[in-house]
C-alpha cells in the first residue's frame, strides 16, 4: 500500500467517524421533531415508526393550551438581558484581570470556576426567600440576575483568555499617547477583543436560553421561560410524548435558527485557545 | 461609546420588565392530567361568573410540582392561591397548618363526596383539600386472551390464581406478555403498587410503636411472589416501567394484565389512543390473605396555602372545580365519558355516566372498598393505603423502592433487599424521633 492510497484511507475514516458522530448527535433532534408530527398512538409504537401520515394536531393543541409567545418572550428577555448584565460586570473584571494582575488572580479566577461546582438545588432555598423578600418571585428580573451570576465564571474566563492575548505593547503605546483606563478599554481593548467578546455573549445566551432549574423553581404563571413550558407537558399519567415533542420543537427553534447564523462566532469562542 | 451605552439601556429595560401578580389573579399549580386540562380549558365559565377574578395556571410535572409547591408553602412563599395535591400531602400540611379549612355551603353538598376520598384529605376531623378527581387500583385484563385460554377473572381473585391467568396467556412469541406491573423505584411508583400487594399478604409499614416491619415473613412473602410473578410472565425491561410506560405497552396490545390505577381504564378503553379498547375488562385487585389495603387510594386535590393573600377568591374556586355543577358541565361539554371520577357519589348515580362509561362500576367498587385508616391486616399507628401518612414516608418508601427494584433486577436477594430497605426505615424513623 503506498503512502498516498494509506493517506486516503486515514482521510475517509476521519470523515466517516465525523459523520457518524454528527449523525449520533443530530439524532434526538431528528426524533424529536419527527415524533410532534405523530399521533399519540404513532408516538409509542412499538417498533418506532419512520413511515407515517403527518398531523399537526399537536402544534395546534399546544397552541391552544399555552401562550407560546408569552413565553418566547420571556426566554428572549431573560437571555439576552442576563448576558448583557454579565458582560458590563465581566468586561471590566476580565479587564483588570488580564492587565493588571494582583497576587490573588489565579486563586479568584479559580474560586470563580469553583461555584459551578456546587449543585443549584443547594442554595434553593436561600435564592428563593431572598427573591421572596425582595418581592421578585416569579419576575423576569429574578431570572436575569440569577442567569447573570450562573454564567458570569464562564464568560470571565472566555474574556480574561481573549484579553491576554492583546498584547501589552499596544496598551503602553495607547498610554504614551495619553489614553487613561477608560479610553484604554474603549478604543483599544474592546476592538481588539469583539469577536471575542460576541462569542462569549452567544455561548451566554445559548446556555440561559436552555437553563430550566432555576426558571421553573423561581416562577410562576407570569415570568416562565420555554424551559418551564417544556416541562409542564410531562404527564404522571396519561400519553405525552407527541405533543411534548411538539413544544419542546418549538421551544428549540429558535435557539437552533440563531446558533446556526452565529456558528462561526460560537466556534471560534468555544474553541479558542484550544490549540496552544 | 454607542455600544456601551447601548448595552447599559437594554440591560436596565431587561431589568425593569417583571411580572408581578395583581390583586383579583388568582395562580393555581397543577400537574399536567388531562382532567387538568380539561379543567383549564373551562376556566372561563368561572370567570365568567367571577368578573373581578382571573386565573392563571402552572402546570408541572409530578415531581416538580411537588417540590414546588412544598418550597413554597415552606417559605410561605405566597406563589400560588390554589394547589394541587395529593391524598398523601393533606392531612399532613393540614397538620401543619399549612392549609387552609376548607368550609363550604350547603349548595356545595360536601357529604356527596365518597367518605373515602373525605376521609384520606382530613386530619382531625377538618377537610384541607377537596378532590378534583380519586382513583382506586383494579385489574384491567385482555378479556379476548383469557377466553381463549379458557380462563376466567373473578373480583378480587387470589394471587395464585392471577399468577395462573397470566402464564395461560403469557406468549412472547408473539409479544404479549402474561402480566405488566409497575417496577420502576419511587414511593408513587413500584413502592405504591408492592404495598397494596404486601397489605393483602397481611404485612404492614410500620408497627404500633412505630417501628418498620419489612423484615416480616409477610413482606418477605409478598415481595418474592412480585419478583416471581414479573421475572415469568412480565415484560423485559420491567425495572424502568410504570404508569406511562405500561400505559403504552398495554396499548399497543403487549401486556395481558394489568394491575394500577383505576384512571387508566379511561385510557386503555378509548380506541383513539388504544388499540385493545374493545377488548378490556375490569376486575377487583387481587386478595392473598385478607382484603384490607389491596387496593389503593389517592386523590388530586385542589386546597388553598395559608400563604396566599386571596383566600377567599381561592375558596371560590375550589369549590366550583370540586363541586357536583362543575361535573355536569364537564359532562355537557366534552362528554360523560370524560368527567372526573372517584370523588362524587352522585356521579356514580348518574344514568348519562353510567352508559358512558364501561368501567364506572368497577372504579366506584373499587374506590369504596379502599379503607384509608383500615389497610392492614395488623393495627397500625398511621392511615394511607399505599402510603404511611408521616413526613417520613417519602424517603422511606423512595429507599425501599430501590432495594424492590433491585430485587427485580436480580442485583440482590429479596431477603438482602428487605434487610437493607429495613436498615434506611429504621435510621430515618430513629432520625425522626419515633424512638
Amino acid at each position: 500500500m503506498g503512502y498516498r492510497s494509506a493517506k486516503l484511507i486515514k482521510h475517509n475514516l476521519t470523515v466517516l467517524s465525523a459523520w457518524i458522530f454528527a449523525l449520533l448527535f443530530f439524532f434526538p433532534i431528528f426524533w424529536m421533531v419527527l415524533t410532534s408530527f405523530k399521533t399519540e398512538l404513532q408516538a409509542i409504537s412499538v417498533p418506532p415508526l419512520f413511515i407515517f401520515e403527518p398531523t399537526l394536531e399537536n402544534f395546534t393543541l399546544v397552541q391552544e393550551r399555552s401562550d407560546y409567545m408569552s413565553y418566547a418572550l420571556n426566554s428572549i428577555i431573560t437571555s439576552f438581558g442576563a448576558t448583557i448584565l454579565a458582560l458590563i460586570i465581566a468586561i471590566p473584571s476580565a479587564y483588570s484581570m488580564a492587565f493588571f494582575p494582583g497576587r490573588f488572580t489565579k486563586d479568584i479566577l479559580l474560586w470563580m470556576l469553583s461555584t459551578k461546582m456546587l449543585p443549584a438545588v443547594g442554595v434553593l432555598m436561600p435564592i428563593y426567600i431572598m427573591a421572596d423578600a425582595a418581592g421578585l418571585l416569579d419576575s423576569r428580573t429574578v431570572l436575569v440576575i440569577i442567569f447573570a451570576f450562573m454564567n458570569l465564571p464562564i464568560i470571565m474566563w472566555l474574556l480574561f483568555s481573549y484579553f491576554k492575548e492583546i498584547p501589552k505593547e499596544i496598551l503602553e503605546a495607547g498610554r504614551m499617547d495619553g489614553c487613561n483606563t477608560w479610553d484604554e478599554l474603549k478604543h483599544i481593548v474592546l476592538p481588539l477583543s469583539w469577536g471575542g467578546i460576541t462569542s462569549a455573549g452567544l455561548l451566554s445566551i445559548v446556555l440561559a436560553w436552555n437553563e430550566a432549574f432555576w426558571s421553573i423553581n423561581l416562577t410562576a404563571a407570569d415570568a416562565g421561560t420555554l424551559t418551564a413550558l417544556v416541562a409542564s407537558y410531562s404527564s404522571p399519567e396519561g400519553l405525552f410524548w407527541a405533543k411534548l415533542s411538539a413544544v419542546s420543537t418549538l421551544a428549540c427553534a429558535p435557539i437552533i435558527v440563531f446558533g446556526w447564523f452565529t456558528q462561526k462566532q460560537l466556534v471560534q469562542g468555544l474553541t479558542f485557545g484550544a490549540v496552544k | 461609546m454607542k455600544k456601551i451605552t447601548g448595552l447599559i439601556g437594554a440591560s436596565a429595560i431587561a431589568l425593569s420588565v417583571a411580572g408581578v401578580a395583581n390583586a383579583g389573579e388568582l395562580t393555581i399549580a397543577t400537574v399536567n392530567n388531562g382532567h387538568m386540562i380539561e379543567m383549564q380549558k373551562l376556566t372561563g365559565h368561572f370567570e365568567k361568573a367571577n368578573p373581578d377574578i382571573k386565573v392563571k395556571w402552572v402546570t408541572l410535572e409530578e415531581g416538580t410540582l411537588r417540590q414546588r409547591v412544598t418550597t413554597d408553602i415552606a417559605t410561605k412563599g405566597g406563589q400560588f392561591d390554589v394547589m394541587t395535591i395529593g391524598m398523601y400531602e393533606a392531612p399532613i400540611w393540614g397538620k401543619k397548618g399549612w392549609l387552609h379549612e376548607l368550609n363550604f355551603g350547603n349548595d356545595y353538598d360536601v357529604n356527596d363526596i365518597l367518605p373515602a376520598m373525605r376521609g384520606g384529605l382530613s386530619a382531625d376531623g377538618k377537610l384541607y383539600a377537596a378532590p378534583f378527581y380519586g382513583e382506586s387500583s383494579m385489574i384491567m385484563y385482555r378479556k379476548d386472551l383469557t377466553d381463549k385460554a379458557g380462563m376466567s377473572m373473578p373480583d378480587n381473585p387470589t394471587w395464585g390464581h392471577v399468577a395462573d391467568v397470566a402464564k395461560a396467556i403469557h406468549n412472547p412469541d408473539n409479544g404479549v406478555y402474561g402480566i405488566c406491573l409497575r417496577g420502576k423505584p419511587g414511593w408513587g411508583d413500584n413502592a405504591a403498587f408492592i404495598t397494596t400487594m404486601a397489605n393483602s399478604f397481611g404485612a404492614r409499614w410500620f408497627d404500633e410503636n412505630w417501628k418498620p416491619q419489612l423484615t416480616s415473613p409477610e413482606w418477605n412473602h409478598a415481595v418474592s411472589f412480585y419478583v416471581d410473578l414479573l421475572t415469568k410472565y412480565g415484560p423485559p425491561g420491567s425495572t424502568g416501567n410504570s404508569f406511562n410506560e405500561i400505559l403504552a405497552l398495554f396499548n399497543e396490545g403487549k401486556c395481558g394484565m394489568w394491575i394500577d390505577a383505576t384512571i387508566a381504564a379511561s385510557f386503555v378503553s378509548d380506541p383513539k389512543q388504544s388499540k385493545v379498547a374493545n377488548d378490556v375488562a375490569y376486575a377487583q385487585a387481587p386478595v392473598a390473605v385478607t382484603k384490607r389495603g389491596a387496593n389503593w387510594l389517592w386523590a388530586w386535590a385542589l386546597a388553598v396555602p395559608q400563604g396566599t393573600k386571596q383566600s377567599e377568591d381561592a375558596l371560590k374556586f375550589v369549590e366550583w372545580a370540586t363541586s357536583k355543577e362543575y361535573i355536569e358541565l364537564v359532562g355537557k361539554t366534552n362528554g360523560w365519558g370524560s368527567v372526573p371520577t372517584g370523588t362524587r357519589a352522585s356521579t356514580y348515580a348518574n344514568p348519562k355516566f353510567q352508559a358512558a362509561a364501561n368501567f364506572a362500576d368497577a372504579e366506584m367498587k373499587a374506590i369504596e372498598s379502599a379503607d384509608p385508616s383500615n389497610s392492614t391486616q395488623e393495627p397500625t399507628p398511621y392511615t394511607g393505603v399505599q402510603f404511611a401518612a408521616i413526613p417520613e414516608f417519602q424517603a422511606i418508601g423512595i429507599a425501599a423502592g430501590q432495594q424492590f427494584t433491585a430485587a427485580l433486577a436480580g442485583d440482590k436477594s429479596v431477603t438482602k433487599a428487605l434487610y437493607d430497605a429495613q436498615v434506611a426505615a429504621d435510621r430515618e424513623m430513629r432520625k425522626a424521633g419515633y424512638y
